[in-house]
């Protein structure tokens, strides 16, 4: 036996600790939830730790999953041992290399930390749909249950696959496993090199093509052979499961733990059995041995080994008292008649009925846990008591309440499984205090340097910016199998008290249960500011209540608003999981560890903070009666429909897992604009407009990420009905009149605080000038009186749209936003350009999303940003794919003209029962302005009118059609890993189409998503993930790609820098009959710097000459222009004084000096060349103007 | 011609030394100093308040958006070596810049703490630097903080270098105190080996156009001359320390002027910023012309020769001369 060292990691983690040792080359593209593996394989490269073989292995980002696979295979047949990571859509993107690399018989593992497929929506969380949506490929699909197995099963199916020369994709559950922290032994590297056999690497290196020894593979074939060449194989899989298990044996000899293709646990003599695999079978063994020990004989199959099905095996697996089999698949194939884990036991059990050697017991299967639905041990009992049925319920689901083909089976939702041993912690946090940091502190400290078992899971919330966040941590001496949330703890701390004026977080705390506090009142009035529930919960489970004021002890210790040690200080004190001496110590060790290489000073500030915080924690005396009447708040405010209330509003409340199948809409179809119920007042802080210092200028209108800040101009009279506060001021400008007022109000439930505005804002206080035109104020103060004033700003009547000048910033913002409120991060770089978009063309706009941070600003659940006007129209919206959107949007257009087409054709068709002169007005109409896109619109009702007195098909059909006459705006919106990396090809295809399409490239330079890998845009001496010593080479000029078509409107545009180019690059885009791109720069929370600055450091990126602004108009060649207007005039700032203000590019410079020189040079060089390319560009054009 | 002079104990071919500035901030930079004609170079200045704020900024923006959102755990690579971090390029650069170059190397620390100025100060020392140059320059902006506890202070800061390092200490003075020769005086006491007379502190300025206040680099003429001379003049002979000449010097008879007003070398900025490295030649070769036609030696013969102690018009270095200054204008 071997030597093993405890580590508290994630599934991840573990898999990426042996992945990355037993490889030489990695090919990654990022997908959550597997993203961790490939960053983690690249941090370990760039800090150049070597694998068994003596060598660091080439970790490489891809353009796409295709890529990856592409590029893995052909590393395996050039002869390194190769591996990736990937999910869900990735892993389906995988699938022709996968065929191929299978039908090689190559050697190699894919790590998939599984997910869930997008269908009727997206879902990030973990399910076995992208695993079972490969089983035909030839992949061998090895699960592992547990953060620990991952770590196992990920070096077992490597040797396994060296010996057997069938690939294997090794999966566990995405979230569950992959993110679980759990404290796991580590394979030393002996156990390593122990189990991957040299020989077999020789072997599989001798197979690799060289022409040194040259042979051909990927033939053409013919009916002749292919066949039997197909059938080649089927040996190789044939003796697939002797040699798995021969290498999990080999394995128990080396570390001691045991595994089998089918592991059973239970009774001996169980006559009821669950079969499954996943990490739901952890808490299927917490259930059996808890109903074994309640006197029942029940028992559970791990299944280890999915695909080959080791039916033998499997049936040696099992008891000879069974009677029945419930099969669980955690997928979903609809319209199959059971799913495929079900069927490989139907068809092994059927198959071999004549020689179980007991009856043929009865099986039922059932789905469970999609999308990391919870799988709890009262489904569990519910199963097995479904199992003990005379008339068994097959094809159910548990979980969900299926009121519609009622598959569902019933279980108790109040039984919780007590395990005794387990301390059992809730955290409820804020994103950005640290909390979650914390805890996964603590589980390291306590699993690695305790004889404790720990275990942390961590729910985030579905919105980017101030959410809520939940740890579930447990600690107890035996090993922890409970792959669920927690559902009484002993210990429950909320970290931002705000949260329980909206929500009852207490309902979880055990009876004599520690609950501690945040709280920024004083100690005497802390009891008196809590909610009634708060206070009732308290006092009936007689909670021991602590609080402490964290802000103010961060603030001292110069840790501003992060709290995380703080609060883990106070976990510690009170929890009593250590003595308070040794919780300290260990505090300060695991500071050490982490801040050391920051800097001693940031070692020291921690440490104040921790002593600070025994200082200022205190436990409150509990009274004996409540004396609130706080009642909890609503989560949605406002004049909704029933289904916005009872759908949504649950969902907001954290009830969404009580809603019932009927009540989701089947076809993944949901209302538009209902982000403006949920006030979630996250904002401590919010904008308050200074009428008399205000210029009128709009720019904070125009500026604001989420749509809160709007203005408008009426008439005085409309005054009277003003809420006190109200403010307004006489309307500066020519066009306005005596009477007409000029208001500006903002949304201080909505806002996030991000204080962008008040950086744009150009109006200083003329007698202070530390004060603007709008200034950040404390929200609660004004939240109630804000609130009014906003609906009473709401209810004015908006401005003619066909008055105002929407090319130029003042007047456009006057427009109506058809997106507000987003969950976007706050101070997005990106969602000023979307609400933009939106307020110029929303009412007739069509858009299709790539996947990314605008799908899930714009379409998470539960509301969404996208709304109507007051006439009910507003910007249709959907997100196919991430690699497909270009396509996707072109299809609306194809569409689009195609109805157009049918239309008019019917139009002329129809024309002499019509009034001629309307028909042909409608059939010439120039649709480029808006104003002329009314005239149509109302031309087009008429026509409607007109149509419904004639009872034909033409003109029902014409009716239905007739919309379509009217301009449809086809907007194609992604980032910049959809359009640069993974959507490229596209992208390019479609701008090559001419079709009249608006794309609109949200330019973060990295993939802001899934959390900051580097993309083809990103620039040179940019830290990003996957390129973590700073990017050396130049970033794509895609804008340069798309002017080489010539008949392309191509735009680069940065709002921060020069919003005028801005407005008219995203008018003229519109106007352009033909392709038209937009590459709009946009800052982002990776970028690292207060984003209150973002629009100042668009201006710098501009003024440095890094990103060049201008616009291509291809109809101006047309006209006998030239086509390229620049928009700025060169570099006119060092390099330096844009890039050192952000972390991304600071810290290279922290690396290592001396390349982050060189980075300095290039990027100089970089904005000298491009400015050198867009001048000569627009002077290339000056001399055709003069000929002509 | 004898140009050398000695400064900080070093025997310098020549009195002209590069003071802090970009032009000190590479090797490649310095070497073409030296090139030139340079006699010692002060280093680029490390700042301990830059370097504690980018810490600070890193370990921020590292961590303040992470663990928010489930596809987006962090943002940016964490787990990184941070090389760099503090200062370590900077040490290492004087250990290659000594390597290379064989004009003394005077390092630059500018702190703002008790502790930073330790550090650093033995960082740099186990770096190989010959000298280190602090860079004292405070700027109080409460009122109730009385004048002689930022002095006291001051001298403090000194004296706990003094005691922690080995290397010869040379202050940036600058001259906003009751009596900068006392001042002087308290800091030689403390262990400072030599002074520079003075800082030349970042000028502030009113933006009209975005009503906002603006730092900018003060960028001296020879016009700024006048005070370096009449605080080398004061403190000639006053004190066991070397002095430089820190502000305004911009030509050879600039630098013949400081030496006689009781300089021990100049230290020049602004001249090789605004003309290059070039400018050094040039200044040579006319102090060298200079001291030819009017028969000088050597450098050591003019020191101090028109200091308070050796000059015709002592009045001159003192508050009623103003009077004079003024007659002398009207007529």
């Amino acid at each position: 036996m071997y030597d093993s060292t405890t580590i508290t990691v994630d599934g991840n983690e573990a898999v990426a600790l042996v992945a990355h040792k037993i490889n030489e080359v990695i090919a990654i593209y990022p997908i959550t939830p597997s993203s961790a593996m490939g960053e983690f394989s690249d941090l370990y490269s760039s800090k150049k730790e070597k694998n068994i073989f003596g060598s660091v292995p080439e970790v490489y980002e891809m353009q796409s999953e295709g890529g990856a696979s592409g590029a893995v295979h052909g590393a395996l047949q050039a002869g390194s041992l190769t591996t990736t990571f990937t999910a869900s859509q990735g892993l389906l993107l995988m699938i022709p290399n996968m065929y191929k690399i299978a039908g090689e018989l190559t050697s190699t593992v894919f790590h998939v930390a599984s997910r869930s497929l997008a269908a009727q929506g997206l879902s990030i969380f973990g399910d076995h749909q992208d695993v079972m949506g490969v089983r035909q490929s030839g992949f061998a699909l090895l699960c592992s249950n547990s953060v620990q197995e991952a770590h196992d099963f990920a070096l077992i199916s490597q040797a396994a696959s060296l010996r057997s020369r069938i690939p294997f994709l090794h999966f566990f559950d995405g979230f569950r496993t992959s993110h679980e922290v759990n404290r796991i032994e580590q394979l030393s590297v002996d156990v390593l090199k122990a189990m991957i056999d040299k020989d077999l690497v020789s072997a599989h290196r001798r197979r690799a093509l060289t022409p040194d020894h040259p042979v051909l593979r990927g033939t053409a074939q013919n009916p002749d052979v292919y066949f039997q060449g197909r059938e080649s194989v089927n040996r190789y899989y044939l003796a697939l499961p002797e040699i798995l298990q021969n290498e999990m044996d080999r394995f128990a000899t080396l570390t001691g733990r045991t595994y089998r293709l089918f592991d059973y646990v239970g009774a001996a003599d169980a006559q009821r059995i669950i079969v499954m695999m996943g990490s739901g079978a952890e808490a299927l063994e917490e259930s059996v041995e808890y109903l074994n020990a309640q006197g029942q004989k029940v028992g559970l199959i791990k299944v280890r080994l999915a695909l080959p099905f080791a039916a033998e095996a499997f049936i040696a697996a099992l008891p000879s008292t069974l009677k029945s089999i419930a099969v669980l698949d955690r997928t979903k194939e609809p319209g199959s008649l059971g799913e495929p884990l079900y069927h490989d036991v139907v068809t092994t059990l059927f198959e071999n009925s004549d020689s179980l050697g007991f009856e043929m017991p009865r099986i039922i299967g059932g789905r469970y846990g999609l999308s990391s639905k919870e799988f709890t041990p009262a489904m569990i009992i519910a199963i097995f008591d479904e199992l003990s049925k005379e008339k068994m319920k097959n094809h159910f689901t548990i979980g969900i309440d299926d009121d519609v083909t009622h598959t569902s089976l019933e279980y108790d939702h109040d039984f919780i499984l007590e395990n005794p041993d387990q301390f059992q912690a809730v955290f409820y946090g804020l994103g950005s205090d640290g909390t979650v940091g914390a805890n996964k502190n603590t589980i390291k400290i306590i699993g690695t340097e305790t004889d404790h078992y720990a275990q942390g899971y961590f729910v985030y919330d579905s919105k980017k910016s101030g959410s809520m966040t939940t740890s579930h941590l447990r600690f107890g001496k035996k090993a922890i199998r409970s792959s669920y949330l927690i559902q009484k703890a002993d210990f429950v701390a909320v970290h931002q008290a705000v949260f329980l004026e909206k929500l009852d977080l207490l309902e979880i705390a055990k009876e004599g249960a520690v609950f501690l506090l945040n709280t920024p009142f004083q100690r005497e009035e802390v009891w008196n500011r809590l909610p009634r529930v708060t206070q009732e919960k308290i006092i009936a489970k007689k909670l021991k209540f602590y609080a402490i004021d964290a802000y103010k002890v961060a603030q001292a210790s110069n840790m501003g608003r992060r709290i995380n040690t703080v609060m883990q200080t106070c976990f510690f004190a009170i929890s009593g999981i250590l003595s308070k001496e040794e919780a300290i110590a260990k505090i300060k060790g695991s500071i050490k560890k982490s801040y050391g290489s920051k800097g001693d000073l940031i070692v020291q500030e921690n440490y104040k903070a921790v002593d600070t915080t025994l200082e200022n924690l205190y436990e409150i005396e509990v009274p004996t009666s409540i004396n609130s009447t706080l009642e909890l708040q609503q989560t949605l405010k406002g004049d909704m429909s029933d289904f916005v209330h009872d759908v949504i509003g649950q969902i907001t409340a954290f009830k969404g897992d009580e809603l019932r199948v009927s009540q989701i809409p089947d076809d993944g179809t949901w209302p538009t604009g209902t982000t403006q119920y949920e006030k979630r007042n996250i904002a401590q802080e919010v904008p308050f407009w200074d009428a008399d210092t205000c210029i009128q200028c709009n720019k904070c209108v125009g500026a604001c990420p989420h749509s809160v800040i709007r203005s408008n101009i009426f008439d005085v009279s409309l005054l009277q009905n003003a809420p006190e506060g109200f403010s307004a001021k006489k309307a500066k400008g020519k066009e306005f009149g005596e009477n007409d007022l000029f208001s500006i109000s903002v949304a201080v439930e909505d806002c996030t605080g991000c204080a962008l505005c008040v950086e744009v804002c150009p109006a200083k206080n003329k007698s202070q000038t530390n004060l603007k035109a709008i200034n950040m104020v404390p929200q609660l103060p004004i939240r109630e009186s804000g609130s009014t004033q906003w609906e009473f700003f709401l209810s004015l009547p908006k401005m003619d749209r066909e008055k105002l000048d929407h090319s130029n910033l003042k007047e456009s913002q006057f427009l109506e936003p058809l997106f507000e409120f987003s969950g976007a991060c706050p101070g997005c770089g990106e969602t000023p350009y979307v609400k933009l978009a939106s307020q110029l063309f929303g009412d007739r706009m069509v858009i299709a999303n790539a996947t990314g941070c605008s799908s899930i600003y714009g379409g998470n659940l539960p509301t969404t940003p996208w709304r109507k006007n007051d006439e009910g129209r507003g910007p249709a919206w959907s997100n196919s794919l991430f690699e497909d959107n270009a396509e996707f949007g072109l299809g609306f257009r194809l569409a689009i003209d195609a109805h157009n087409d049918r239309a008019r054709g019917l139009l002329e068709s129809l024309k002499p029962h019509l009034d001629e002169s309307l028909v042909e007005e409608i059939l010439g109409a120039d649709q480029h302005e808006e104003s002329q896109i009314n005239a149509q619109r109302k031309r087009v009702e008429t026509l409607k009118i007109a149509l419904e007195k004639l009872e034909n098909d033409e003109a029902k059909t014409l009716i239905e059609l007739a919309d379509y006459l009217v301009k449809k705006s086809v907007w194609i919106m992604g980032g910049d890993g959809w359009a640069y990396d993974i959507g490229y090809g596209g992208l390019d295809h479609v701008i090559a189409s001419g079709k009249n399409v608006n794309i609109l490239v949200l330019d973060t330079q990295v993939y802001s998503n899934t959390g900051g890998q580097q993309s083809k845009a990103t620039m040179t001496g940019a830290v990003a993930k996957f390129a973590a010593g700073g990017k050396a080479g130049l970033p794509k000029d895609l804008a340069a790609m798309a002017i080489a078509y010539e008949n392309v409107y191509v735009a680069k545009v940065a709002m921060g820098a020069n919003d005028s180019a801005t407005h008219k690059a995203f008018v003229e885009a519109e106007r352009y009959d033909g392709p038209s791109i937009i590459i709009a720069y946009s800052h982002c929370v990776a970028h690292g710097y207060d984003l209150r600055y973002g629009f100042d450091q668009q201006k710098r990126a501009v003024d440095s000459g890094l990103w060049p602004i201008f616009r291509f108009n291809p109809d101006k060649i047309k006209a006998g222009e030239n086509p390229m207007t620049l928009d700025y005039k060169g570099p006119k700032i060092d390099v330096k004084d844009f890039m050192y203000r952000e972390t991304r590019f600071k810290m290279a410079e922290k690396m290592n000096a001396v390349s982050a020189v060189s980075f300095l040079t290039t990027a100089a060089h970089t904005a000298q060349s491009l400015y050198a390319r867009y001048k000569n560009l627009h002077e290339y054009y000056e001399p055709a103007q003069e000929v002509q | 011609m004898d140009l050398s002079t000695t400064f900080l104990g070093f025997l310098l071919k020549n009195p002209l030394i590069a003071s802090a500035s970009p032009l000190t901030a590479s090797l490649e930079s310095i070497k073409r100093l030296e090139d030139n004609g340079i006699a010692a170079v002060i280093m680029h200045s490390l700042f301990e308040e830059e370097i504690n704020h980018d810490i600070h900024q890193i370990d921020h923006f590292l961590h303040i958006n992470s663990d928010s959102y489930a596809e987006a755990i962090s943002y940016l690579p964490s787990e990184v070596d941070f090389n760099n971090l503090q200062a370590d390029h900077y040490l290492h650069e004087i250990h290659r810049i000594k390597e290379s170059v064989d004009v003394p190397l005077i390092a630059s620390l500018n702190g703002v703490s008790a502790g930073g100025w330790v550090k650093y100060a033995q960082k740099i020392e186990q770096a190989g630097a010959d000298a280190i140059e602090l860079n004292i320059t405070y700027i109080p902006t409460t009122i109730d903080l009385e004048g002689s506890v930022v002095e006291q202070m001051y001298v403090e800061t000194v004296a706990m270098l003094a005691r922690e390092v080995s290397l010869p200490i040379n202050v940036k003075m600058n001259a906003y105190f009751s009596n900068p020769a006392n001042m002087a005086k308290r800091f030689v006491e403390a262990g400072a080996r030599g002074l520079s007379i003075f800082d030349n502190p970042t000028l502030v300025d009113v933006d009209l156009e975005l009503l906002s206040v603006l730092q900018r680099a003060n960028i001296t003429t020879s016009y700024n001359l006048s005070e370096t001379l009449r605080w080398c003049g004061i403190l000639y002979q006053k004190l066991s320390c070397s002095l430089c000449a820190n502000t305004g010097i911009h030509s050879g008879e600039d630098v013949l002027k400081a030496m006689m007003s009781g300089a021990d070398a100049t230290a020049l900025a602004s001249l090789l910023l605004i003309k290059g490295e070039g400018e050094i030649k040039n200044i040579l070769t006319n102090m060298t012309e200079w001291m030819e036609k009017y028969e000088y030696d050597s450098i050591e013969q003019m020191k101090g020769s028109i200091s308070l102690l050796h000059t015709d018009n002592p009045s001159a270095y003192e508050r009623n001369s103003y009077m004079y200054a003024l007659q002398h204008y009207r007529r």
